[in-house]
């Protein structure tokens, strides 16, 4: 049971970060990483469930709080970008480049 | 209690120099020339026949009890000639510069009353974790002087210094803690004393690596060649007084530490290095003379002559015998002074052409005679002129040395002719030739009072320093002893 | 009366003292007081302690004067003391007496000069240096001395320094001859280490009593000193450095390259002789090196044009003699040679530079000419010296001296190189009286213009009547108790008369070849040189040996030099910051600021930790 949840929660990370490297949409940028943080979460909770703990789920509910927090930060950065550089394409901002 | 005071008083003068300096630059000076004044009062007053070891005086006081670490300070003939040296040096820096240093004079003399405070308390530190520390002080306040009042690639020259001694220095710190555990291992307690670390035994394998550790150190300052090429940028983008405190004594604590630390600390490993150190020594000589012909900016020529001379102290410190280590200690006493005296007129020609270009100074005997007769008496004590102290020096050095080892001694015997070449390349090619046009200011009476102080000091070491060998005997028999050497 | 005798080397120095201190404020004739004068009263003290020395002689004809202790290291105890015997005595009656004449005489040719002050302190340095090396009862500060007289030929051939040629040859002279005396340096060192003093009698003493003679030790010694005398005296292979010299002042070259301090080298030799007694085989070598020596500078003199140049490979041709004399083993021979030369060669010099004062600096033999008319004076003082030098039989000076260094050889057995002394004699003979002839005598070349004075003509006058007379002087006698007596004479006393008229017959026969070449009318050219050909052209210049050490020494260390000028052990740490650079640029190329591709370096990061957790 809790090894299909994990493959599972791998397979949805492994979308995530597939769709995180490829789009080059930043809201869909989010929409990945938002979708690697619960693969993580499941991950989480498959685990507490495999072993009888409730460690598991109190983790997922702190990562929920944090994945709203982070959507919150997110979008109200890719407005700033958005005005800034009238672009979604987070590699118009390579402004770092060394 | 006098040894401490000796360190301190150039250390307040330093911070009483720094606010003087604010208000008028003259009292900067004053402040530093007094303090250095009242310093060289006190270390002559210590003067008189050596205790038991050699010691003239001695000073301890618990620093950090729980780790043996103490504020151990002491003095035996040789610290006692090398701090007179630093002094004498000292002060006539003072009055070199006091023309050419214009801006932050107060913060100039701060400076330099805290390298010569280091430098001091290099020559009295017996704990070696406060050698360290003070073998550091002096450090900083040496950058400082060549990073703010330098020439044109200061920050370059200062750098490089500060790299290559920091850099030795962590070896040597590292080489410190090893002997200080090793003598925890052994003695069950910490200590860092030297009386204390002399008697660590040692395994051969780990005693040569420490050994090493302190080698770096005091060859980067030496220098030793491979290591020295930090030398010829610090000396030439110095300013006057820089390049005479780098050359007369920075330079020399890396031979009094050789003689006082890195062999009687291991004397079976120095043994086994002994070889490979003479064999440097000679390089040195051969190949600073040479780089020194091949120059044509004044200060670097000075500079390069310096590794050639101490390559002379680094093969007769490894020689080890009587004579050899007298003529070392000569040698450092009596090259500080020509070399110094070759960078105050190196700074005064500098400041009289703004150049230090060889092709461009030419016949300028006629036009500043006295700079160049003075020029020509210190040029020959580089060349090792009989009658001067460097001849003395080179020749006790050589003779040591050819008990010990003739074919390095021999080469560096080359070194005189090869001194020969550049010293006359020198003053042939700035002084002699068709007249300059130039109407140029000859010496002045300050800097006639500091070329002629050295030059009489060079001619009392050339044809009297018996007073001189008789305040070092002592110290270096005990050395000797100590190091199993041949006395 | 003895015991003045410090003056004697001091008096010079307190006037080198004084004129530089003082020299630029002081008057010229004050300078001139100074100058000649303390050299002077140096004389007179010498003379003084020579009637008190030889009048009184001292137990062991030795007196000896101890100023102080220069230093005493490990049983090293080296002090300044003055040694005063025979030989010492004879060499400073020479350096003061001939000195003196050399200063009087420089204070009219340099009369014009703006460095009056500076030549004259100069020159007394030298001659208090030459004194010191004279009297020096320590090898250490007979070295001092060895030294000193090395820098005063450096400033005086570097007088004029305005000429870049004169520059040149003085720091030739000083490294040339410094080449040696760090042979000779070495030679103490062993000296030092294995007798442990430099006490001129105990190191004889000392190593009469450790070493055997032919002994590794005592050769090396040997050889080394020798080395330093060779390259002081300007025999093979250092001699490259004698002629260049004569790029100073006239009354200099009469002085040090001619009188005083080229003979130092004999006089080393000389007083080191019992340390050349136990080498025997080097003492041969000082024998041929003199031959071979006296035999190349005789063939450079013959084709010389520069008056001042013929001169100067004479010199060194004469110093072979004497280096023959040593090593024939009479060293009497070769100091009673050394000082009849003293008295003719600073004779010859100082004409020479009668006739350069008078024909406007004009060096060339073959522009001058017919002199004869216009400064007799210098002509017939020049004739004295020349038949000196020539060994003109019976009344001159250098005949005796001569001859008595052949006799010596001859006697030794030694009939190759008395051979090879004897053809030199006659290759002397020709070259001084072609001088002669081409200067003095045929058409009138350049006008002789200023006309000596008597402060020039006196010392000529004296000079010349002692390289007459100076052969009468009974010096062997006086010498051979401190030089050691010749070796017992194999032949009877009808070979020596013998050969002395050989000797006189070769001397005329090339005073007169020279008669036959150049003294009479209608000559044209240089007929010894034309008939040389291209062979003439190679003894010129020197038989090539400047030629040879340019090559050999001076670009190689020039290129080396310039090679290293930028310090090649400078690259390391160079290097060393080159890499830190390198890594620099490596790492900031990951820092581009793409987002996707620091989000895949560390999905990659992560896959290769997470692989190498389950892996290892």
């Amino acid at each position: 049971m809790a090894g299909e949840a994990l493959a599972l929660a791998a397979v949805l990370f492994a979308l995530g970060l597939v769709g995180l490297l490829v789009r080059r949409n930043l809201i869909f940028v989010l929409l990945s990483l938002e979708v690697m943080l619960n693969a993580a979460g499941l991950a989480f909770v498959a685990a507490g469930a495999r072993w009888g703990q409730p460690d598991g789920q109190v983790t997922f509910l702190f990562i929920l709080a944090i994945a709203a927090a982070e959507v919150a930060v997110g979008l109200a950065l890719v407005l700033r970008l958005q005005t800034a550089f009238r672009s979604l394409d987070p590699d118009a901002a390579s402004r770092l480049g060394g | 209690m006098k040894l401490v005071a000796l360190v301190l008083v150039p250390l307040l003068g330093g911070l009483l120099a720094w606010p003087l300096g604010r208000r008028r630059t003259e009292w900067a000076r004053i402040a530093a020339v007094l303090a250095l004044g009242v310093d060289l009062a006190l270390a002559l007053s210590l003067l008189g026949p050596a205790g038991p070891g050699g010691w003239l005086a001695t000073f301890e006081l618990p620093w950090i009890p729980s780790l043996g670490i103490g504020l151990r300070l002491g003095l035996d003939g040789l610290s006692l000639v090398l701090v007179l040296l630093t002094l004498l040096v000292g002060l006539l820096a003072v009055f070199a510069s006091w023309s050419e240093i214009r801006e932050r004079v107060g913060f100039f003399h701060f400076n330099l009353c805290w390298v010569l405070a280091g430098i001091l308390g290099v020559f009295l530190a017996l704990d070696l974790v406060l050698f360290y520390f003070l073998w550091e002080l002096m450090l900083v306040p040496m950058v400082f002087l060549i990073a703010l009042w330098g020439h044109e690639r200061k920050t370059y020259a200062a750098i490089k210094f500060f790299l290559y001694t920091q850099a030795s220095g962590l070896l040597m710190l590292l080489a410190i803690l090893g002997l200080g555990l090793a003598h925890q291992r052994a003695a069950g307690s910490w200590s860092f004393a030297y009386g204390d670390l002399l008697g660590v035994s040692l395994e051969p394998t780990l005693a040569l690596w420490l050994m090493l550790g302190f080698f770096a150190a005091f060859a980067v300052k030496l220098p030793v060649v491979v290591l020295h090429t930090w030398l010829p940028d610090a000396h030439s983008q110095a300013p006057t007084a820089g390049s005479m405190v780098l050359a007369a004594l920075l330079l020399k604590t890396g031979a009094y530490g050789l003689l006082r630390f890195a062999i009687p600390l291991f004397p079976d490993a120095s043994v086994r290095f002994a070889p490979v150190a003479m064999v440097l020594g000679a390089i040195g000589v051969i190949y600073g003379a040479v780089l020194a012909f091949a120059q044509t900016d004044l200060k670097r020529l000075v500079a390069y002559t310096s590794v050639s001379h101490l390559g002379f102290v680094l093969l007769g410190i490894y020689a080890w015998t009587s004579f050899s280590l007298t003529g070392t200690v000569l040698q450092m006493v009596a090259h500080g002074l020509s070399t110094g005296a070759l960078f105050v007129l190196a700074g005064a020609l500098y400041e009289r052409t703004h150049t230090r270009d060889l092709e461009r100074l030419r016949g300028l005997a006629p036009v500043v005679p006295r700079m160049g007769a003075a020029a020509l008496f210190f040029a020959l004590a580089s060349l090792g002129l009989p009658g001067l102290g460097n001849f003395v020096a080179e020749f006790l050095v050589l003779v040591g040395a050819w008990e010990v080892r003739p074919i390095p001694t021999t080469i560096a015997a080359l070194g005189l002719v090869a001194a020969t070449l550049y010293s006359l390349r020198f003053f042939q090619r700035a002084f002699h030739g068709p007249a300059a046009e130039a109407e140029l200011a000859d010496l002045r009476p300050r800097e006639l009072t500091v070329l002629g102080a050295m030059g009489v000091a060079l001619l009392w070491l050339g044809l009297a320093p018996q007073p001189l060998f008789e305040v070092v005997a002592p110290a270096l028999d005990v050395l000797l002893r100590t190091a199993g050497g041949t006395p | 009366m003895l015991d003045l005798l410090w003056l004697v080397p001091v008096l010079p120095l307190a006037g080198f003292l004084a004129l530089t201190f003082a020299g630029r404020r002081l008057a010229k004739p004050a300078v001139t007081a100074i100058g000649v004068g303390s050299v002077g009263l140096s004389s007179l003290v010498a003379g003084a302690v020579a009637a008190a020395f030889l009048g009184h002689m001292p137990p062991g004809g030795v007196h000896r004067q101890i100023l102080w202790r220069w230093f005493d290291v490990a049983g090293l105890r080296p002090e300044i003391s003055l040694h005063l015997d025979a030989l010492s005595l004879v060499m400073i009656l020479v350096v003061t007496g001939v000195g003196f004449l050399i200063h009087l005489y420089s204070a009219q040719f340099m009369e014009e000069d703006a460095d009056f002050a500076r030549f004259f302190a100069s020159m007394n340095l030298f001659v208090a240096m030459m004194l010191v090396l004279v009297l020096a009862g320590d090898l250490l500060l007979l070295y001092l001395g060895w030294e000193g007289v090395g820098l005063c030929s450096f400033l005086l051939i570097g007088f004029w320094y305005g000429e870049p040629a004169n520059v040149l040859a003085a720091r030739k002279a000083f490294v040339v001859t410094r080449v040696g005396d760090v042979a000779m340096a070495i030679g103490l060192f062993i000296l030092v280490d294995r007798l442990g003093t430099l006490d001129l009698q105990a190191v004889v003493a000392r190593a009469e009593a450790q070493w055997a003679p032919g002994s590794a030790a005592v050769v090396a010694v040997a050889a080394l000193l020798l080395g330093g005398a060779v390259g002081k005296s300007a025999q093979l292979p250092l001699q490259t450095w004698l002629p260049d010299a004569m790029a100073g002042p006239t009354p200099v070259s009469a002085l040090i390259h001619a009188a005083t301090m080229v003979t130092a080298g004999v006089y080393l030799v000389a007083r080191t002789g019992g340390l050349f007694e136990l080498a025997p085989s080097i003492r041969t070598a000082v024998a041929v090196i003199g031959t071979a020596t006296l035999l190349l500078a005789a063939g450079a003199a013959l084709v010389q044009r520069d008056i001042k140049r013929i001169l100067a490979y004479s010199t060194i041709s004469q110093l072979g003699y004497m280096f023959l004399g040593l090593g024939v083993g009479s060293a009497s021979a070769a100091i009673f040679h050394l000082v009849t030369h003293a008295f003719f060669k600073a004779l010859l010099f100082l004409g020479a530079g009668a006739v350069i004062y008078a024909c406007h600096h004009e060096h060339d033999i073959f522009r001058l000419g017919g002199l004869r008319r216009s400064l007799p004076t210098v002509t017939w003082t020049f004739v004295a010296g020349a038949a000196a030098l020539a060994g003109f039989p019976l009344v001159t000076a250098g005949f005796y001296s001569k001859d008595l260094v052949l006799w010596r050889a001859f006697a030794g057995g030694h009939f190759l190189l008395w051979g090879a002394g004897l053809l030199g004699a006659f290759v002397t003979a020709l070259y001084s009286f072609r001088l002669v002839f081409v200067v003095f005598w045929g058409e009138t070349g350049t006008e002789a213009g200023a006309r000596p004075g008597w402060r020039m003509t006196v010392p000529l006058t004296i000079l010349a009547a002692l390289s007459l007379v100076g052969g009468w002087l009974g010096l062997p006698a006086v010498l051979e108790p401190v030089l050691g007596a010749a070796e017992e004479m194999a032949e009877p006393h009808g070979t020596e008369l013998l050969l002395q008229v050989l000797a006189g017959v070769v001397s005329l026969g090339g005073i007169a070849l020279a008669w036959a070449l150049y003294g009479r009318p209608g000559r044209h050219g240089d007929p010894v040189a034309d008939a040389l050909g291209p062979v003439g052209r190679w003894w010129r210049a020197g038989w090539g040996f400047d030629a040879l050490y340019d090559r050999l020494f001076v670009r190689p260390y020039d290129a080396v030099a310039r090679a290293l000028e930028k310090d090649p052990v400078d690259r390391l740490p160079a290097a060393a910051a080159g890499l830190a650079r390198g890594f620099h640029r490596a790492l900031a190329l990951t820092q581009n600021g793409r987002l996707r591709w620091y989000a895949l370096s560390l999905a990659a990061g992560a896959t290769f930790a997470l692989y190498l957790v389950l892996t290892l």
